[in-house]
C-alpha cells in the first residue's frame, strides 16, 4: 500500500451531510469485478448530467478548476455513512483523493480508507467550515497541508488543527503495511486461541 | 464487576490486545455475496492466500441476481453476469459454502444466515454489507465490513478492531396494534439522527424488546447501521433457543445442550454500566415513514413534510432543502395522502415469513391501487416456498403484486432491475438515499404493512385505519 505522510494540495469543499456511499460510486457503476477502472462512475450521478451518461455537469465542484486537480475533499458529518461497498475507496483514490476531512465518517468507509491510502481526518465541523471558507477565497493557492508526522492539518492562515487517529491506523499508512501480513506475525496466538476455544464452544467448529 | 454482553462477547473473541484502543478479535464465521466477495476472493487469489478455515465461510447470490420468474446466470445489469460466474468459481476453488442459484436455500445473505443456522446467539460474524448487524436479533455480535477487511477475516480469522463504545437503548411501554419493529428503528433514528450511533456498539432492551418475535428483531438490527451504529443486538432468550434449534447448522446433541447452557449466560449484569443510555417510549410511536433522502428524515405519517424555514443550523437546512427538492415535495404537506406510483415489499430488512403473513393479512380480499405497481421479492428461496405452502403468493397475486425469486432486487439499484424515473415508492427497504431504487427514483420508507396499506390507498396512509374503510 501507498505511503501517507505529508500532503499538501487543492482541498474540494463538497460541505454536505450524510454523503453516503451510493453517492460516492453508484451501484450501477461497479461494472467489474475488479478494484480498477471505478474512477469514472465517482460521484456519477452528481458529476454527469444523465444517470449513465458522460456529459459533466458544469455546477458540480469536481468539474471545475482548479478543484479538477484537488487531492483533498472537505466534507460534513457522517461521510461515507451508508453501504459497505469499498468501491467508494478505490474510485476515490483511482481519481486522486488522498486525504477527506470532516466532523465524521461511516465506520466501514473509514476502515476502507485506511487500507486503502486515504487519510481521513475528523475535525469539528466550525474548523472544516473555517478551511473551506479560506479554501474558497483562492482555491489554487490557498492549499491545505495534512500532515501525518504530527497530526495535524493546516491551511491558508498558517493555523495548526491538531487531530487524532488511533496508532494503528496511523502506523499502517506512514509505513503502507499490509494489514494481513501484521497480523499474520500473530499467527501462533491465533492458532493457541482456536485450540482453547474449540475445548469452549465445540459447536462453532463445523466438520470439515 | 458487572458486565454488558457486547463486553462479554468482546472478551470471548479476545486474541490480543494490541494496546492503542485495538483488539484483535476472533471471527467464528464469514459471510461473503456476490457483490464484494467476488473481489475479496479473486484479490486473494491473485496474492497466492487461501481462506483458513471455508468450512466456516459461506457465500450467496444476492445482490446482482435478476428477480424474475425464470431467471439465469444472465442479468439485466451489464456485466452482471461476470460477477456471479467469479464468484462461483472463486467459492469453489476456496471451498466455501456457496448457496448458489437454483439452490431453494439461495436467499439475501441476512435472511438465510439466520435461516441456516449459521448466525448463532453470541458468535461473531462479519460480511462485506453494511446491514450485517441484522443478526444482532439473534444475539450475535455481526457487522459489515469492506472487501479488504474480509480477505484479512478470511485468511486469518481475525480482524483488528478498535473497542465499541457501548450504548443501550430501551424500548419502554408496549408497541400500539399496527406498529412494528421498523417503526421503532425509524423512530430511533429520526430522533437521534444517522450519525446518532457512530462509535458505538448496541443493545436493544426493555419490554417491547423482549416482547419482539426473532424475526422483528432481525428487522431491530438489520438498521442500526442507518443509526451510524457499528452494530446492535438483543440479547438472546428462550424464543431465541427455539428459533434457532433444528436448523442445519446449529449445534445437535450434546452439543447443542453446552451451545445452550453457554448462550444463557449472554446478558448484561445488573448493575452494568453503557457509555450511553437512550430511552424510547413506545406507547407514543405511530406508523413512521420516511419523507427525505437520509433514514432520519422520516416522521409520523400523521404528520407533514417539515418546513427547512424552521431549521436554524444551516447545514441542517440545506440538507432539508436538497432532499425535499429530490423528493419533490412541499413543506407544510400532510404526509398522509401524497400519492405513490409504486410499492415495494422485499430486502433484509423486511422480507422474512412473518412479514409475508403480515402484508398478506392487509391484502386479503383487497386490491392495489390502479396505476400502482407492487412488487413483493421473497428473503429467500426458503421464505418463497414456505409463503407458497401457505397460499400467501396467490394473496399477493390476487391483490395485484407480482411474485418474484428471491434476492435484493429493487432495494438497490445496480443498472438492471429499478423502479421508472422520479416514481414515488414505498418501500419496506432500510435505504431512501437519492437513486438508491433506480434512477431519480423517491423512495418513502415504512414498515411492511404500511406499505401494503399504501400500495392499496395509492398514496401515504396510516395503516391502523385500514380495517375501518
Ligand atoms: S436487501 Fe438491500 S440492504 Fe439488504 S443486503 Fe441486499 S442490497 Fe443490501
Amino acid at each position: 500500500m501507498e505511503k501517507f505522510t505529508v500532503l499538501e494540495a487543492i482541498a474540494a469543499p463538497i460541505l454536505r451531510i450524510n454523503i453516503d456511499t451510493d453517492v460516492i460510486i453508484p451501484s450501477r457503476e461497479m461494472k467489474r469485478v475488479s478494484k480498477e477502472g471505478l474512477s469514472d462512475g465517482m460521484f456519477a450521478n452528481w458529476r454527469y448530467t444523465e444517470p449513465g451518461g458522460r456529459e459533466e455537469q458544469a455546477d458540480f465542484i469536481l468539474n471545475q478548476e482548479p478543484y479538477r486537480q484537488a487531492k483533498i475533499i472537505l466534507s460534513g458529518d457522517n461521510f461515507g455513512c451508508g453501504s459497505s461497498r469499498e468501491h467508494a475507496v478505490w474510485a476515490l483514490h483511482e481519481w486522486g483523493i488522498r486525504a477527506i476531512i470532516a466532523p465524521g465518517f461511516g465506520n466501514i468507509f473509514y476502515g476502507n480508507c485506511i487500507r486503502n491510502g486515504i487519510l481521513p481526518v475528523v475535525l469539528a465541523n466550525d474548523v472544516v467550515e473555517n478551511i473551506a471558507a479560506q479554501v474558497e477565497a483562492n482555491p489554487a493557492n490557498n492549499l491545505v497541508n495534512v500532515n501525518l508526522s504530527n497530526c495535524t492539518v493546516t491551511a491558508a492562515d498558517g493555523l495548526a488543527h491538531a487531530f487524532e487517529i488511533g496508532p494503528g491506523d496511523r502506523e499502517m499508512l506512514l509505513e503502507g503495511l499490509d494489514a494481513i501480513a501484521v497480523t499474520q506475525r500473530r499467527d501462533d496466538e491465533i492458532l493457541a486461541f482456536q485450540a482453547r476455544d474449540r475445548l469452549k464452544r465445540p459447536w462453532i467448529y463445523l466438520e470439515e | 464487576m458487572p458486565s454488558t454482553i457486547i463486553e462479554k462477547l468482546w472478551n470471548e473473541h479476545l486474541v490480543a490486545d494490541l494496546g492503542d484502543g485495538t483488539s484483535l478479535i476472533y471471527i467464528d464465521r464469514v459471510f461473503l455475496h456476490e457483490r464484494t466477495g467476488s473481489v475479496a476472493l479473486k484479490s486473494l487469489e491473485a496474492a497466492s492466500r487461501s481462506v483458513r478455515n471455508p468450512e466456516q465461510t459461506f457465500c450467496t447470490m444476492d445482490h446482482i441476481v435478476d428477480t424474475f420468474p425464470g431467471r439465469t446466470d444472465k442479468t439485466m445489469m451489464p456485466s452482471g453476469t461476470d460477477f456471479i460466474v467469479a464468484t462461483r468459481d472463486a467459492s469453489h476453488a476456496a471451498g466455501i459454502n456457496l448457496f448458489d442459484l437454483g439452490d431453494r436455500r439461495q436467499g439475501i445473505a441476512h435472511v438465510i444466515s439466520p435461516e441456516q443456522g449459521i448466525a448463532l446467539p453470541g458468535v461473531t460474524l462479519v460480511c462485506p454489507d453494511s446491514h450485517t448487524g441484522t443478526l444482532g436479533g439473534l444475539g450475535a455480535l455481526a457487522w459489515g465490513i469492506g472487501s479488504t477487511e474480509a480477505e484479512h477475516a478470511l485468511v486469518t480469522k481475525t480482524l483488528v478492531v478498535k473497542k465499541p463504545k457501548t450504548m443501550r437503548v430501551t424500548f419502554t411501554g408496549s408497541l400500539k396494534p399496527g406498529i412494528t419493529a421498523k417503526d421503532m428503528i425509524l423512530k430511533l433514528i429520526g430522533e437521534h439522527t444517522a450519525s446518532g450511533g457512530i462509535g458505538y456498539a448496541i443493545e436493544f432492551a426493555g419490554e417491547a424488546v423482549r416482547n419482539l418475535e426473532i424475526e422483528a428483531r432481525l428487522t431491530l438490527c438489520n438498521m442500526t447501521v442507518e443509526f451510524g451504529a457499528w452494530s446492535g443486538m438483543v440479547a438472546p432468550d428462550q424464543k431465541t433457543i427455539d428459533y434457532v434449534k433444528g436448523r442445519p447448522y446449529a449445534p445437535t446433541d450434546d452439543q447443542w445442550d453446552k451451545a445452550v447452557e453457554y448462550w444463557r449466560t449472554l446478558k448484561t449484569d445488573d448493575g452494568a454500566r453503557f457509555d450511553k443510555e437512550i430511552v424510547i417510549d413506545c406507547d407514543a410511536i405511530v406508523p413512521q415513514v420516511s419523507w427525505g433522502t437520509s433514514p432520519m428524515h422520516e416522521t409520523g405519517i400523521d404528520q407533514s413534510v417539515p418546513d427547512p424555514a424552521a431549521e436554524t443550523d444551516e447545514g441542517k437546512r440545506t440538507a432539508i432543502e436538497k432532499a425535499l427538492e429530490y423528493m419533490a415535495l412541499e413543506p407544510g404537506t400532510a404526509m398522509e395522502g401524497i400519492p405513490i406510483d409504486a410499492a415495494f415489499i422485499g430486502s433484509c430488512t423486511n422480507s422474512r415469513i412473518s412479514d409475508l403473513r403480515e402484508v398478506a393479512a392487509i391484502l386479503k380480499g383487497r386490491k392495489v391501487a390502479e396505476g400502482v405497481k407492487a412488487i413483493c421479492v421473497p428473503g429467500s428461496g426458503l421464505v418463497k416456498q414456505a409463503a407458497e405452502a401457505e397460499g400467501l403468493d396467490k394473496v399477493f397475486t390476487d391483490a395485484g403484486f407480482e411474485w418474484r425469486e428471491s434476492g435484493c432486487s429493487m432495494c438497490f439499484y445496480a443498472g438492471g432491475e429499478s423502479f421508472g424515473f422520479e416514481e414515488r415508492v414505498v418501500s419496506s427497504t432500510n435505504r431512501n438515499f437519492e437513486n438508491r431504487q433506480g434512477p431519480r427514483t423517491r423512495t418513502h420508507l415504512a414498515s411492511p404493512t404500511t406499505v401494503a396499506a399504501c400500495a392499496i390507498k395509492g398514496h401515504l396512509t396510516d395503516v391502523r385505519n385500514i380495517d375501518n374503510d
